[in-house]
């Protein structure tokens, strides 16, 4: 019995922080701001096995669970790192596990696990998207069009929901009758893209896609909680340096009570996220409903903290000298990706029989 | 994360339901503006069945008059849900059970805990709290009620202001100081007290429920054995402390909360108005969303907590944040309560002591404590303080005129 993460958990969450503070600096996020990714990152994330986490052993990974999963993602939300963890570590390797045929499996997990196939997705048929969105298929071939992919950098495959929730499409990105338009996001560390298609030959993966939803809200929130988590130590610690009126401004209680306000909120999402995770694996009943609720809560939070703890560093704060607008972006954007907390709470009431 | 569920955990569900189903009906009301009254027969009665079946005093070893469980996180959010489900009282929740019991296990002498944990457990014994004076409240440290040594006795004089239960409890869990020359906190000691003993007048004052659930107590010559002191003279402070810790969870208890948010969901589909229920109405529903969102966060918060406590680890910044984060957010759903009954739910009509208040009134007299229990056991401003300085390390305040 363990409400948490256990030894192994730890020590892998450990290995992840150690890997991304030696090579997420300022200067790397600014690259990769500008160069809209950081391929080198993501190959070196893969040897540690990031890639693999929700891929079973038989096709190279290591067979974990979404708890695993939710806490490298706060671990990379802490570092504003840019990876397309969300697409290629998560929802691509979910939506094989779940809806794909074994010959698929076969084909394209080993490869993702490497790091050699990457993963646009775009899921907007399932959030409510406020672009466009949309699609038909015609026995196996894609039309239409859709905005807002997300993880579209680099991408090797594109993997679109289809409307009703009870398939997805897979594709290459350079399949015939494919349109891939790059777009830089609020977030220049995660790049969008639209997509645009002209009856391009798609691989059908038949199931409930919504649980890939589920699973990457989760990821969203776990990540926001780590990015807020970061923004909040940040603040203490600057403020306990800077000091006007001849004194720290951590010793005036507006600013203590701010920070005791913003941890106050943050601390007990932490359990929310874990439990929300671990409720994606068994399944639970209530999975739904939590990932649901835990994206919701967690923007809304993030949101919150993204603003308190900016205001702690006042001027500096505003400014890229520090580099902090990575992390309120990264706040920011992530609320509105696969459904912003109304959304979020409108599917969340569904999943408990409110209609 | 492991939570699977051992066959111990799977015989306590089986165990669950059957004590349900059998003994399911003679559960007492649930809830209602904070203890105001001593427990009847029927609370007492309930509390033996539970204390007898594991679900009250679970962890309070045997030789105590408890149950003797080893703290399990999963037992007891497996027994919260199934009383929580069934609408089911969760036994008495006084300051006497979840405050003095835990600080007598943690620093209480074994004659100390042999003598009042099993009659407090069971509800026979009921305590009150003696911190807050007229002078001392956010600064209790300040405290001035005092007592001498005489004769192997304490001679207290003082008083003592806001004591809630006091006027129906039978003991008071005092701090007073018995050392004038030690400084602020090392001068104050933690007495056990009959609320019989001669020389202590307790007057109730009115609160704005509209039910006196809190005293004015007055202690003129009052005289108490020195071996009702726990853990030593000046040693106060650190025991009040102690019992801090366990008052932030019980004020901030999300098995509380989680029921409140049931039972919130049930009034919104209830309450209709031109003809729809509220829970179909968009604001309605993502008022309640957004609540049921934070909480979602404190239910596995605490379930973390009580997983890290199990372990023996050090508490830390997550335990500061539960009074402040808890109150304010049972206020909030009471707020939602509120406004959903709307102006119909405006007629109040509390009962002064016996007799279960209607449901609005209910709702309001919960509201209305709510905002009691922000204030009371540190207010929100003084949380804060606590969590900015000893959860997040930022500098202390600065100390004013004070030792
Ligand atoms: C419902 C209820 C039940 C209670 N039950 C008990 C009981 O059983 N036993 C008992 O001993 N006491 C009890 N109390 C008393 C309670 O502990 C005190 O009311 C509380 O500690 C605040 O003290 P005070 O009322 O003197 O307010 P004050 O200390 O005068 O505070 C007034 C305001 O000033 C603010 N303030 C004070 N100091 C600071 C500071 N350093 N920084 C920022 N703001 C500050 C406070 O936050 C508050 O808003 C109860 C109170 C209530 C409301």
């Amino acid at each position: 019995m363990e409400f948490g993460p256990g030894e192994s958990q730890r020590l892998f969450d450990d290995a992840l922080r150690g890997a991304l503070a030696g090579r997420v600096t300022p200067e790397s996020r600014r690259a990769a701001a500008a160069a809209g990714g950081d391929a080198a990152l993501w190959q070196a994330l893969c040897e540690l096995g990031l890639a693999g986490v929700l891929v079973p052993e038989a096709q190279g990974g290591s067979g974990l669970g979404m708890m695993d999963a939710a806490l490298a993602a706060e671990a990379l939300g802490h570092a504003a790192a840019s990876t397309p963890f969300l697409g290629s570590g998560v929802m691509a390797p979910l939506a094989l596990r779940l809806l794909g045929g074994a010959a698929q499996q076969e084909e394209f997990l080993p490869r993702l696990v490497a790091g050699e196939m990457r993963v646009a997705i775009a899921f907007a048929a399932l959030t409510g998207t406020t672009g466009t969105c949309d699609l038909r298929l015609r026995g196996e071939r894609l039309s239409g069009r859709v905005t807002g992919a997300l993880d579209a950098a680099d991408a090797t495959h594109l993997m679109v929901a289809l409307p009703g929730g009870e398939a997805l499409a897979l594709l290459a990105a350079d399949a015939p009758g494919v349109a891939l338009v790059p777009r830089r996001s609020v977030d220049r560390l995660r790049p969008l893209a639209d997509l645009a298609f002209e009856s391009a030959p798609v691989a059908i993966l038949p199931g409930d896609a919504r649980r890939v939803l589920d699973a990457a809200r989760v990821a969203l929130a776990a990540e926001t909680l780590g990015a807020a988590q970061s923004m909040l130590d940040g603040a203490v610690a600057y403020a306990g340096q800077r000091r006007q009126f001849g004194r720290p401004i951590a010793s005036f209680q507006a600013v203590k009570h701010a920070c005791a306000e913003m941890a106050a909120a943050l601390e007990p999402c932490r359990a929310l996220v874990w439990y929300a995770a671990h409720a994606q694996d068994a399944p639970e009943p209530e999975a739904r409903m939590l990932a649901a609720q835990a994206k919701a809560h967690l923007d809304e939070v993030g949101r919150e903290v993204a603003r308190g703890a900016t205001e702690v560093y006042g001027g500096m704060g505003f400014t890229e000298l520090l580099g902090l607008p990575f992390w309120f972006k990264r706040i920011m954007a992530n609320r509105q990706l696969l459904g912003g907390p109304e959304r979020c709470r409108d599917d969340a009431a569904l999943a408990q029989g409110m209609s | 994360m492991d939570l699977t569920l051992s066959d111990r955990h799977r015989a306590l569900q089986a165990g669950l339901r059957d004590f349900i189903a059998r003994h399911g009906h003679r559960s007492p009301p649930v809830g209602g503006g904070g203890g105001r009254v001593r427990p009847d027969r029927r609370v007492l009665d309930w509390q033996a069945l539970l204390i007898e079946h594991g679900l009250a005093a679970r962890a309070v070893p045997r030789q105590y008059g408890g149950y003797g469980a080893d703290p399990d996180v999963l037992d007891a959010a497996i027994i919260t849900e199934a009383f929580n489900r069934a609408g089911l009282s969760p036994g008495i929740q006084g300051q006497g059970i979840r405050m003095l019991v835990p600080t007598l296990l943690e620093v209480g002498t074994e004659a100390q805990r042999r003598r009042w944990i099993g009659p407090t457990i069971r509800g026979e014994t009921i305590w009150c709290q003696g911190y807050s004076e007229p002078e001392s409240g956010s600064d209790l440290a300040s405290l001035r009620t005092h007592a001498r040594v005489e004769d192997g006795h304490f001679v207290i004089n003082g008083q003592k202001i806001w004591t809630s239960s006091a006027h129906y409890a039978d003991m008071m869990f005092l701090l007073c100081r018995t050392e004038p020359e030690a400084p602020k906190h090392e001068g104050i000691s933690y007495i056990l007290l009959s609320m019989d003993t001669p020389g202590i007048e307790v007057r109730p004052l009115p609160t704005m429920t509209g039910h006196a659930t809190f005293n004015e107590v007055f202690f003129t010559e009052a005289r108490v054995p020195v071996e009702n002191v726990v853990l030593g003279r000046g040693k106060g402070w650190q025991v009040a402390n102690v019992t801090l810790k366990h008052e932030r969870m019980l004020l901030g208890d999300a098995s509380k909360l989680m029921h409140r948010v049931h039972r919130l969901r049930a009034l919104l589909e209830r309450v209709e108005v031109d003809g729809v229920a509220l829970i179909r109405r968009p604001q309605w529903r993502e008022r309640f969303l957004r609540l049921q969102g934070e909480a979602l966060a404190m239910k596995y918060h605490q379930m973390r907590l009580l997983g890290e406590a199990a372990k023996g680890e050090e508490p830390g910044l997550g335990v500061l944040i539960v009074k402040y984060v808890g109150t304010v957010l049972a206020w909030k759903l009471t707020a939602l309560a509120v406004d959903a009954l709307g102006d119909a739910g405006l007629p109040y009509e509390p009962h002064d002591d016996v007799g279960e208040d209607d449901e609005a009134t209910g709702w309001y007299a919960d509201h209305m404590y709510d905002l009691g229990l922000i204030i009371g056991g540190g207010s929100s401003n003084i949380q804060k303080n606590i969590i900015a300085e000893r959860g997040l390390g930022m500098p202390r305040e600065p100390r004013v005129g004070t030792s």
